[in-house]
């Protein structure tokens, strides 16, 4: 990696801890401009915490997050949204509710001059990149509880793609899709990555992280294992730091 | 006006012409919902006016007298009721509101008969404007508290709502030392309606000619914003259908709230009064609407612009389809949370000014098992408990429903008994009947 330029992102030695279990301890990780970062790790590694804390749903103990070098702070989802930092969580964190427009522009919602919401509007906006995004989503009317999990899932991703994210932090986007939207993520990320996007992958498929990312961090109970260029290392390799603990190369576990 | 003035009541021509029916109801964008409580409303009136015609040999309900009165009925709980519909969408629940109705309305009672005369004379014009303004104020204040130990202390609604139940209902008690207090002053006096209380033939033809052109003006911007977006448009004869629906059923209200006159002995007073010598065959005088009626209808519309076309409407449906993704969007729950409690104590408070208005005093038992008919009138217009679903439109249909079926019974003659079993099936019939519609919808 180009190491000599400024991180978009640098997350340093965050803690956090829930009732005396330490779900983060002491994690340190970054991301660059065009960058793919897989985070790995079982479940309760505490991947989707350490996530939650750069994206605003959870506020640290301590440790410092740096973006484009300069230290933020981030205490609730409307900073980290200021920061252009955009996420897919794992629910997809959607209004069932609400139709895919109200979803989308959820906490953004445009309006007329008059300050009131301007419902058509944002359907025209959501009609527009849903074409760019899933050209076969056409039910704009109906709550998104009627929709399949697919195009629920392209509705989270527009939400995180429309307003400009610099920094997208995707939790397992793939876990409830077929292979063909799959394949349709997939090609998003090389896409948003080519525009110099950067990218935290939350996956437990090691394939995935093999094929769409450029560094891997693995965590295990709430402890960074190490992180690694994905080209220097093999399924194996990932696979022993998940489970094991163990880095390439070492004969004791790290952690 | 048009020969359209009929409701597509389409509950019983639904099913033989399907096309037909379901084509004019995509064209139209109306409502299934609207129009089945609208049907159903329709259906206790002529019920009851049937069956006093029948068995006592003279129906009662549907004169102009009985409607008239029954939108007054209707007010103060149609007012709390767009309030609880907020409170029920975001899956809390508000079991106070009777009582701090009757604490407000003490509230307002001991300022403008105890307090305010003495410092500013009787009869001073400030008095009902101070003490209205009080009792808001005391309103909203006790509703942001309950929500602030709902988002802020963790504490449950449900139990939070019901300590208000007994301590306000005690407060209001202990303020008014058990005392009925009046007699209130005689402009808050109108906010309760009665003869004088009614803003008269011309003035309801004003305010019914306005909102016509508001209903024409709303047909007309929502096609123009429609082909801004070139999104599909109504079909032009649907949309002058609803034009004409609109506009039908309000000069219908203006027609019918002018008909009932003003009782005998009011005329010859007031003739005295004023000096006017009322002629052969006696003189005709308008109530015309009720200003508690303007007031609920005032709220309702301001309500259904809160919900369907701001920011805080939007969240609030946010928060109750789904707390988390509200938050995780940005939005400061906890602080709406608080807002909407804030809101449901306002509207208590308005509430509290129309009922002690309409009573011309205040007691500490007045709004007594409200916050159950409130709570019912959000149901039954189709609010789900489930949260994230309602509409400020059900909940005012659902207090009419409510208010239509006690005014019925007792115009019929059933007692007290009766009317309560009557009232509470039929709050669950009509939550059983929208559990069939919704999956059948889907």
């Amino acid at each position: 990696m180009t190491n000599s330029q400024t991180p978009l992102v640098d997350m340093r030695n965050i803690r956090i801890s829930f009732g005396g279990v330490h779900a983060v301890d002491d994690v340190s990780v970054d991301l660059y401009p065009g960058e793919v970062v897989g985070l790995l790790g079982h479940n309760g590694a505490g991947k989707s915490t350490l996530i939650k804390i750069l994206s605003g749903a959870y506020q640290m103990d301590s440790g410092e997050i740096y973006v484009d070098g300069k230290q933020a702070v981030i205490r609730n989802p409307r900073d980290a949204r200021a920061h252009n930092i955009e996420t897919i969580y794992q629910t997809l964190a959607l209004a069932d509710n609400l139709d895919a427009a109200s979803n989308l522009f959820l906490g953004r919602e445009l309006t007329t001059s008059l300050g009131m919401v301007d419902d058509d509007a944002m359907e025209a906006e959501t009609r527009k990149i849903m074409a760019r995004l899933n050209p076969n989503f056409k039910k704009f009317k109906d709550p998104v509880s009627a929709l399949s999990g697919g195009q629920r899932q392209s509705v989270a991703i527009a939400r995180a793609v429309y307003f400009n994210a610099r920094i997208l932090i995707m939790d397992e986007p793939t876990a409830a899709l077929g292979p063909h939207e799959t394949q349709m993520v997939s090609e998003l990320i090389q896409q948003l990555k080519a525009e110099g996007i950067g990218i935290f992958l939350i996956s437990h498929d090691i394939h995935d992280v093999m094929e769409l990312c450029d560094r891997a961090s693995v965590m295990k109970n709430g402890k960074l294992v190490g992180t690694v260029d994905v080209k220097d290392v093999t399924d194996d390799d990932l696979l022993s730091m998940i489970v094991l603990g163990k880095r390439p190369g070492e004969d004791t576990p790290a952690v | 006006m048009s020969d359209s003035t009929t409701t597509p009541t389409s509950t019983d021509t639904r099913q033989p012409a399907k096309g037909a029916v379901s084509r004019f109801l995509q064209a139209t964008e109306l409502d299934t919902r609207l129009i089945g409580m609208i049907g159903a409303l329709a259906l206790i009136w002529i019920g009851f006016h049937l069956y006093g015609q029948l068995v006592n040999g003279f129906g009662a309900f549907l004169t102009p007298r009985n409607l008239w009165n029954l939108s007054v009925q209707t007010a103060s709980v149609g007012i709390m009721a767009c309030g609880m519909v907020l409170v029920i969408i975001t899956r809390h629940i508000d079991l106070s509101v009777g009582s701090l109705l009757g604490f407000c309305a003490v509230v307002m009672g001991v300022t403008q008969v105890w307090i305010l005369p003495g410092l500013l004379g009787i009869g001073h014009p400030l008095i009902w404007i101070i003490a209205v303004i009080v009792g808001l104020i005391t309103g909203t204040l006790v509703g942001a508290l309950h929500g602030w130990l709902v988002a802020y202390r963790n504490i449950p609604a449900f139990i939070v709502t019901l300590g208000g139940l007994l301590v306000w209902r005690g407060a209001a008690f202990l303020i008014a030392r058990g005392e009925t207090i009046s007699p209130v002053d005689e402009t808050f006096k109108l906010l309760g309606g009665g003869p004088f209380g009614a803003i008269g033939a011309t003035g309801s033809w004003i305010v019914g000619l306005l909102a016509c052109a508001a209903a024409i003006a709303m047909v007309f911007f929502g096609r123009r914003q429609r082909l801004r977006f070139g999104f599909a448009l109504r079909p032009v004869w649907a949309d002058v259908f609803i034009a004409g629906l609109s506009c039908s059923a309000i000069i219908g209200a203006v027609l019918l709230v002018n008909s009932y006159p003003w009782p005998k002995g009011i005329v010859k007073r007031y003739a005295a009064e004023n000096n006017i010598t009322i002629p052969e065959g006696g003189l005709f005088i308008s109530h015309g609407f009720a200003i508690p009626v303007l007031i609920l209808i005032a709220v309702a519309i301001i309500m259904t612009i809160v919900m369907s076309r701001t920011r805080f409407g939007r969240y609030v449906y946010a928060i109750g389809g789904n707390p988390e993704a509200a938050a995780l969007a940005g939005i400061n729950t906890k602080l709406m949370t608080v807002k909407i409690f804030a809101l449901m104590g306002f509207l208590a408070g308005l509430s509290a000014a129309v009922a002690s208005a309409r009573l011309g005093s205040a007691t500490n038992a007045l709004g007594t098992l409200d916050e159950l008919y409130v709570i019912a009138a959000a149901v039954i217009g189709g609010t789900s408990l489930a949260g994230g679903v309602g509409t400020i439109y059900g909940a005012v249909l659902g207090a009419l429903v409510m208010q239509s079926l006690q005014t019925g019974m007792v115009l019929i003659g059933f007692d007290a008994a009766i009317q309560q079993i009557v009232v509470g099936s039929v709050l669950v019939l009509a939550v059983y009947l929208d559990n069939l519609y919704r999956r059948a919808a889907k």
